[in-house]
């Protein structure tokens, strides 16, 4: 498999846009740090970046990969090469490509400004927040034989996980205030991995004090082993369920 | 080699495949000829595993297409269309092949890279490449891992003269080794000197599949293009192809 992504890999770095990229996340990272003089002050700062350029980014860019890799894939099809491998070693090659990106351009600024619990629950969440939304990325565009489409849908994706959702989760509290809702919002955030990540890294902080009695549950579940396990349990799910549904759908499609 | 088992393809509503059966054994070289759209390429990428049947069988040396990908590694599959990654340099992807197949260098028939000088474009990228040359990149491919079948989709469509003879005298030569080739062509006068078997498809059925001499015994015409012409007639379901290559066909003798 790892022999199939090396070319991947190889097709990726030619083109160029991941190292624009990196070179991107690593000017904004390393200008918060040294901008902000608290350096917790900068992790929440890139906490924002991490929450929304990250998944747009895994999301466009696994799109468009997929589409212009239709060649390769239909050359390796009439290989004698299993189609999950096939998919896999995209898969894989995206992922570590993505992964080294955002390790070079966010890791090591933090590694060397904020190498404290802050930092590598950010670290965790954006490590997880790539590989899932590469793995939803993979199944849009498995689905969608149609180039616009598909990255139209990852695009409609990306609108419902990281603004619309949090507007659908304000109505449902707002119209259920007179209930105790505190379970029932923990159960929420774990629908949407972005806000899963953004719970997870503001408890690390002291800001978690300002949220009253629902921060201080959150705090009490997501500060204790039990929330860390939670998370990447969650996390998990959310990266393998798509990418099992694009290679389900996958094994099936005409070529 | 091939069997084929009461096979259906449906494309939303269009029938591709309907209920075609065939055996193809080593030896053989299959023609399939059909007007545009009678499912020649999709019954070619049934074989390979790229489209999947509705329902039927296909079995390629008793293995199950749907089954274990192995099988593809006796194919040398030759695409109408040769669609290859954009940034990769020929040599490359030479190289990544012969990585993908586990082959080694002695093992591999560099005949066709040769004779084509592949080498010598060997630091261009693909996409570059002229449609003539992505079509010798593709047959040099095909016939690179010395596999006991090979599928030939329109293998001299776009390739110049010279390199259409050099490419029919390698079937040629692949024939003798008993090999089994299937090609499709609309050049009929091209399958002539290499085909033994001729298999004729319409809206996606198969109207028969015959050797040459029972063919041009039952139509007592010697060459390809008249007896497929006469056995039309007698379908008389779509004659208008028939008559469009034999209006090339004169039109190509006033030329000379």
């Amino acid at each position: 498999m790892l022999k199939l992504s090396r070319y991947v890999l190889y097709d990726i770095l030619r083109n160029k846009i991941v190292i624009a990229y990196t070179l991107f996340l690593f000017i904004v990272s390393f200008s918060m740090f040294r901008m902000e003089e608290n350096s917790s002050k900068a992790i929440l700062s890139l906490l924002n970046i991490v929450l929304i350029v990250l998944p747009l980014i895994s999301l466009i860019f696994t799109t468009i990969h997929y589409y212009n890799s239709y060649e390769f894939i239909e050359l390796m099809l009439s290989q004698p090469l299993s189609r999950t491998r096939i998919l896999l070693s995209e898969f894989g090659g995206v992922c570590i490509s993505l992964l080294s990106a955002f390790w070079i351009g966010v890791g090591v600024p933090v590694l060397l400004f904020s190498a404290d619990d802050t930092g590598f629950a950010l670290l965790f969440t954006g490590t997880a927040l790539t590989i899932v939304f590469t793995s939803i990325a993979f199944l849009a565009s498995v689905r969608s034989k149609d180039k616009a489409r598909g990255i139209g849908f990852a695009l409609l994706l990306w609108f419902y996980f990281a603004l619309i959702y949090d507007g659908l989760v304000l109505l449902i509290l707002f119209a259920f205030s007179d209930y105790p809702m505190e379970k029932f919002t923990l159960l929420l955030s774990a629908l949407n991995p972005i806000d899963l990540g953004r719970i997870f890294i503001m408890l690390k902080m002291d800001i978690s004090a300002l949220m009253g009695y629902t921060g201080a549950l959150y705090k009490d579940f997501f500060g204790s082993g039990k929330g860390v396990l939670f998370t990447t349990v969650i996390m998990l799910l959310w990266a393998t369920i798509p990418l099992w549904l694009a290679i389900r759908s996958f094994r099936r499609k005409d070529m | 080699m091939i069997r084929i088992e009461h096979i259906n393809k449906k494309f939303r509503r269009l029938q591709a495949l309907d209920n075609i059966s065939a055996n193809f054994d080593k030896g053989q070289v299959i023609s399939l000829i059909g007007p545009n759209g009678s499912g020649k390429t999709t019954l070619i990428k049934s074989i390979l595993g790229m489209v999947k049947p509705d329902s039927g069988k296909i079995f390629v040396k008793d293995q199950p297409v749907n089954g274990d990908p192995a099988y593809r590694s006796d194919i040398g599959y030759m695409p109408q269309i040769g669609r290859y990654p954009d940034n990769m340099k020929v040599g490359q992807l030479f190289e990544m092949m012969k990585k993908i197949r586990n082959a080694d260098e002695k093992e591999t028939d560099n005949d066709l890279v040769l004779q084509f000088n592949i080498p010598a474009i060997y630091e261009k990228p693909m996409r570059t490449l002229s449609g003539g040359t992505r079509q010798k990149v593709s047959a040099a491919l095909a016939f690179l891992f010395n596999p006991a079948i090979l599928i030939l989709d329109e293998p001299t469509a776009g390739l110049d003269p010279l390199s259409s003879e050099i490419l029919k005298e390698k079937i040629i030569h692949e024939k003798k080794k008993n090999k089994l080739i299937l090609i499709t062509s609309h050049v009929l006068s091209d399958l002539e000197e290499l085909t033994t078997h001729i298999m004729y498809l319409q809206e996606g059925k198969m109207q028969f599949l015959k050797d040459l001499e029972t063919l041009q015994e039952e139509t007592g015409e010697i060459k390809l293009s008249k007896a497929i012409a006469k056995v039309m007639r007698g379908y008389e379901t779509d004659n208008k192809w028939i008559n469009q290559i034999f209006l090339a066909e004169k039109k190509d003798e006033r030329i000379y």
